[in-house]
């Protein structure tokens, strides 16, 4: 058993933090009021090589593990979780997937410039009746010899606009059920793609969340990732991997809440005194701390497993259901300890409470976290 | 044995940080029973040389050649090393100035001499040598014995203060030992700051908050800025109402500042702006509310409506700069 | 032209000071420890004159006296982009120690960059002093260095106001404020590639320290704010000037 990091991950956790407190403070407010993309950002992100800084560096990637990788999107979303989820499904979404089931000519032509973070890569499986139950899928990818022929359209897809390349998970079969679907690799210019409006969403408003419209879509056979029928069993790996960085990036906004919570209670005086002395506030804190670091420490034991070759989809779902609930509780206390400074922008913890909200549904509810957990005690 | 001093000059005139550290220099010859020597590079006129003679120095060595008229850190070196031994010297006292940072360090190692720079009191022993000098940026002093036979100080400004003696003192001419391989740099330009002090690098801030009133209330502040050589900040609300342009916002989600003195008009110093300036050495307040936070934060404060203490303040100051000069 | 960059390792700037029961030593316990501030934009300064002056510079080494403990500064300092490091072995005692050490290494260099001052124990002597060791020129207090045609110009600044200089090579320049803009943060490749380059260990050379750090003390906690009447705004200025000193 060791809990110390390297000096490796201390460096890269570091230089997530170093990019985060000197940059993305300056503008995540005004980005967040605006609902505008993070460009320069992930432009510099991807220059820093943190877009595909989990992918095998044959393939133009980072090379760092997994723990690294927790490390950083904490730091970053401890900041601008806008930012991070989209790091986090260009990362262990879109390349994992791609990497750890592409073919050689796929990962040549794709995953290289979605590791340099040239290209950015989005997951489109939720669609407006099938959200995490994958088996449910109504997009349609019709087998027409030497192409495909996708139709349907997909919901709440992170990153919609910004990216270029999808990963869309369409049925080929119906009538096989989950064993029928397949995911494929799909160029966003190609004739038949439509987005619909960008989502007013809650928080994390700088990420760009849209429907996609299919109309007819040819996409080539070499596109298809894995054999023909692969699909249910690629979103379930690729979730899997996903739900590490949610997790994580649920521990970073939960952790950001708690480290302005304590400040504010060391600064802010009530009763002549500050208001970290009493104990109504203390014990708040306190209870905060122990959640956060039990997440952090379920996230950190996911990524682990994960980096060791062993099982990890129970662990990772633990992780992702317990920090994103806890997220939510935090910085619910965090807003509270604040007062009235907390209720308005200027203070932060407002909006890490309306990001907290989304890691507790996307990727998978809270709900549907519990039921993997538990299926995975219960089953013979 | 001698203590050497050497004092820098600025067109041929002395500043208070010379007579602080020949009155430094004085205090500790005192105590061990020698005597004050300066050196002095440069064109200096013997009036300006005999006041050092006030504040302790028996005897003045200027060296003037055309040479020496610009900084050489190598040069610069060897003339006080040639002089400190001449004098027998066993205590260097330098100012911790860009010339002290600058030489210091090369003279000591000539000399064989330790060096401790930053040095903020007298002695507190002689055996073992022992001086006081701030640490971690101004976080902590530390004691630091000097263990070699030839010691080298440079003396934090305004740390010591001044004390005129009844003393006069001795000019000698002295021309170093130089050759043309002592000079390696060359100074090529010079350009003298004229204009506003930026804001991240000043020492000294002005900041006006609501309490100003008004935007047209900000010329005797920026006069209190002139005067202090300061830079001018302000608070939150004033750069959102647009009275004061947004690069001056200082606070949490302005900018973050530490001088060594923040002047907070009229500011009631919310959390978020103290956040911003909570760093800064000293802060002074002048506010009518004697509730306002500000106050907490503060060193000196003064309760009152600002735009009349304003005025009173810009004179004093004025006043207390000309005695100074 | 081969470049020299001389690290410090410093306690981390927002570091709450301690030291240890009897206050003679800094306590280190759980300091995170970075490279000193001004080195770091030393560092940065050279590998900008890499990348725009073409082959003028062949290479930039970082150095640092300490122990094993220094490594990760090294490290992190190659990931940044330095192309070797160095550790000369040896607890670093006072500035002419580390001065000497430092000169070892440093006379096989052109450019030798040294931070105005570490941000622990503020000495600003440690760059004056390895030029003085090595007989070279030293530039101090440099807001500017450039490379033209292969000449060196440096700014320094001077009270009121700053100079240009040219000067012979080798040297030590001093550098301060401005000499660059911001630190880089280490990229994944520079991290990853940061394994392969090499560190190595030299040992220290025989010499002493002339001055040694015996005890320390905290500042007084703050005082309660001084209230001078309205009707006596000079007190203020009295007290600014005579008691804070800071007027």
């Amino acid at each position: 058993m060791d809990f110390e990091f390297t000096e490796e991950q201390l460096m890269i956790r570091q230089a997530a933090r170093d990019y985060a407190e000197r940059e993305l403070i300056q503008d995540v407010l005004e980005r967040d009021a605006k609902a505008e993309f993070p460009t320069r950002h992930i432009k510099n992100l991807a220059d820093l090589g943190f877009m595909g800084m989990i992918v095998d560096p044959k393939y133009d990637g980072g090379g760092m593990d997994t723990i690294s990788y927790v490390l950083a999107i904490e730091e970053i979303s401890k900041i601008d979780s806008s930012v991070s989820v989209i790091l986090s499904v260009n990362n262990s979404l879109v390349c994992y997937g791609i990497e750890k089931f592409g073919i050689e000519e796929q990962k040549e032509k794709y995953l290289k410039p979605l590791a340099r973070g040239e290209k950015i890569g989005a997951f489109l499986l939720s669609e407006p009746e099938a959200g995490s139950d994958a088996s449910k899928q109504r997009t349609i990818a019709e087998d027409k010899g030497d192409y495909y022929l996708i139709n349907g359209t997909k919901n709440w897809i992170s990153n919609a606009n910004s990216a270029s390349i999808y990963i869309v998970i369409a049925h080929t079969h119906p009538e096989k059920g989950h064993k029928g679907i397949n995911a494929f690799i799909v160029e966003k210019n190609s004739p038949g793609i439509s987005l619909g409006p960008h989502e007013d969403k809650m928080g994390m408003r700088s990420s760009d969340t849209h429907s996609v419209m299919f109309t007819d879509v040819k996409v080539p056979k070499e596109n298809r990732i894995g054999e023909d029928g692969f699909g249910f069993k690629f979103a379930m790996k690729a979730l899997e991997a996903g739900r590490i960085g949610i997790a994580a990036q649920a521990v970073g906004i939960a952790s950001g809440a708690l480290d302005r919570a304590i400040q504010y209670a060391k600064e802010r005086k009530a009763f002549g005194t500050e208001i970290a002395n009493h104990q109504a506030i203390a014990f708040k804190i306190s209870d905060m701390a122990v959640k956060v670091e039990n997440a952090r420490n379920l996230c950190l034991k996911a990524a682990w497993l994960k980096d060791q070759g062993k099982p990890f989809a129970t662990a990772s779902s633990m992780a992702k259901q317990y920090a994103a609930d806890i997220a939510m509780e935090v910085t619910t206390e965090a807003v509270q300890i604040h007062g009235g400074y907390g209720y308005v922008k200027e203070y932060h913890v407002e909006r890490l409470m309306r990001e907290a909200k989304l890691t507790q549904i996307y990727e998978g509810t809270s709900e549907i976290q519990k039921i993997v957990i538990s299926r995975s005690l219960l089953s013979d | 044995m001698s203590v050497l001093v050497y004092t820098e000059n600025w067109d041929g005139k002395f500043k208070k940080l010379n007579f602080e550290q020949v009155s430094y220099a004085s205090e500790i010859a005192k105590n061990i029973n020698t005597s004050v020597v300066v050196v002095s590079i440069g064109n200096v006129e013997e009036t300006e040389l005999k006041k050092l003679g006030d504040y302790g120095a028996e005897k003045v060595i200027s060296i003037n050649e055309i040479k020496l008229n610009k900084l050489d850190n190598q040069a610069y070196t060897k003339v006080i090393s040639q002089v400190a031994e001449k004098e027998k010297t066993t205590i260097l006292v330098f100012a911790n100035n860009y010339t002290g940072k600058a030489v210091a360090p090369r003279v000591s190692v000539k000399l064989k001499a330790g060096l401790v720079s930053g040095v903020t009191a007298l002695p507190s022993n002689y055996e073992p040598f022992t001086v006081r000098k701030k640490v971690f940026t101004g976080k902590a002093f530390a004691d630091v014995v000097i263990k070699s036979p030839v010691k080298g100080l440079t003396l934090a400004q305004n740390s010591f203060g001044l004390i005129e003696t009844e003393n006069k003192a001795q000019i000698e001419k002295f021309v170093p030992e130089l050759s043309d391989e002592d000079f390696r740099t060359n100074v090529e330009d010079v350009k003298k700051i004229t204009g506003k002090v930026l804001l991240n690098d000043a020492e000294i801030v002005v900041s006006g908050g609501r309490g100003m009133k008004g935007p047209e209330n900000w010329g005797p502040l920026e006069e209190l800025a002139d005067v202090l050589g300061a830079a001018i900040a302000c608070s939150r609300p004033v750069a959102d109402e647009e009275w004061r342009p947004h690069e001056e916002h200082v606070g949490q989600t302005g900018k973050i500042i530490a001088p060594n003195l923040y002047f907070a008009l009229g500011i009631s110093g919310a959390i978020q702006h103290l956040g911003g300036v909570s760093s800064s050495k000293y802060i002074v307040a002048i506010n009518k509310d004697n509730d306002a936070p500000i106050f907490e934060a503060a060193d000196y404060g003064i309760i009152g409506d600002v735009h009349k203490i304003l005025p009173e303040l810009i004179s004093a100051v004025k006043e207390m700069k000309a005695a100074e000069n | 032209m081969k470049v020299l960059i001389c690290i410090s390792n410093v306690p981390d700037t927002t570091t709450k000071i301690r030291f240890n029961a009897d206050n003679t030593a800094f306590d280190t316990a759980g300091i995170q420890w970075i490279i000193n501030p001004w080195d770091e934009l030393a560092l940065t300064r050279a590998l900008e004159l890499k990348e725009t002056t073409g082959d003028t510079i062949e290479k930039i080494t970082v150095v640092a006296v300490g122990l094993k403990d220094a490594e990760p500064t090294l490290r992190k300092a190659l990931a940044i982009g330095a192309d070797d490091a160095v550790r000369i072995d040896a607890e670093p005692k006072d500035a002419f120690f580390v001065a000497e050490q430092l000169a070892q290494v440093a006379k096989d260099y052109d450019i030798i960059l040294c931070g105005i001052e570490a941000s622990d124990y503020n000495g600003s002597a440690v760059g004056g002093m390895l030029s003085e060791f090595l007989n070279i020129p030293s530039v101090s207090s440099v807001s500017k260095l450039n490379i033209e045609n292969g000449d060196v110009k440096v700014n320094r600044e001077i009270d009121g106001g700053s100079e240009t200089l040219s000067t012979e090579v080798p040297f030590v320049a001093i550098v301060q404020k401005g000499i660059a803009l911001e630190p880089r943060i280490p990229s994944m490749r520079g991290i990853m590639m940061a394994r392969k380059k090499p560190l190595n260990v030299l040992p220290a050379v025989e010499t002493e320290a002339l001055t040694e750090f015996v005890s320390y003390e905290l500042p007084p906690a703050k005082s309660a704010c001084k209230i001078v009447d309205t009707e006596n705004v000079k007190e203020l200025v009295d007290l600014l000037h005579n008691e804070a000193k800071v007027i």
